[in-house]
């Protein structure tokens, strides 16, 4: 069986956009894949040395609260100072009890299955981080680093 | 059937049954078989494509009592 490739940029970093880059790459690793994801923009989170990652219902319709709360909460309260952690703690609670790995778990499956990760080097300079701020099995790199891999890939997604 | 290692993955969600069974299939040799407990519905459909992407053969798969079985002999 020929080794297949899969490419995933990650551009976005809130907890649940921070599930589907380390899901996918971590379960085609385990089917065999070439994987490796590429970190830009508000994506650099999700590769920090410390995870610190929330969720918010603005700008969200979609994402369903306990309690029937995404029918009648107001939008307008659902950006008041400590509902985003509160959000986050019960989002953390729910995955939990249901069964889902952690992300740093998932993370950490990701790099024992030696999927590669990239972050951009310009988002890094952009936003003023370091180096230090992140995971050591990271490299840096530009757009061209990411085609090298992507151009050759088959499967290639942008979350 | 006779099985050589036994996984039980119950209570975990997708894609963990998936990562610990190959993790699992890594450490047998070759011919050896797996058997995984599972409690996510969802395993049904991906120990199926687990098998046929790794080409491990999946040689049963079963439900008792809410739980979801599976036998898996390594390539």
């Amino acid at each position: 069986m020929d080794e297949k490739k899969l490419a995933i940029i990650a551009t976005k970093g809130t907890l649940d956009w921070a599930y589907p880059p380390f899901i996918l790459a971590s379960t085609a690793a385990a089917l065999g894949y070439e994987t490796q994801i590429f970190f830009t923009f508000y994506g650099l989170q999700l590769v920090k040395k410390n995870l610190d990652l929330k969720v918010s219902s603005l700008g969200n319709p979609g994402m369903p609260m306990p309690a029937g709360m995404d029918k009648w909460f107001p939008v307008l309260l659902q950006a008041l100072p400590g509902m985003e952690g509160m959000m986050t703690s019960m989002m953390k609670k729910k995955m939990a009890s249901k069964g889902v790995a952690s992300l740093e778990e998932l993370r950490e499956l990701c790099v024992e299955a030696e999927v590669k990760m990239v972050a951009c080097q310009m988002t890094v300079d952009l936003f003023d981080m370091e180096h230090g701020d992140f995971i050591d099995d990271l490299e840096f790199g530009g757009a061209a680093s990411f085609f090298e891999f992507a151009g050759e890939s088959d499967i290639c997604l942008y979350i | 059937m006779a099985f050589d290692q036994e996984l039980d993955a119950s209570g975990l969600n997708c894609p963990l049954p998936i990562l610990r069974t190959k993790k699992a299939l890594g450490k047998m040799e070759s011919g050896q078989v797996l058997r995984v407990i599972a409690t996510d519905p969802g395993s049904i459909k991906d120990m199926e494509a687990f098998a046929k992407q790794t080409g491990n053969e999946l040689i049963e798969s079963g439900e008792e009592g809410g739980k979801y079985t599976f036998l898996m002999r390594k390539a």
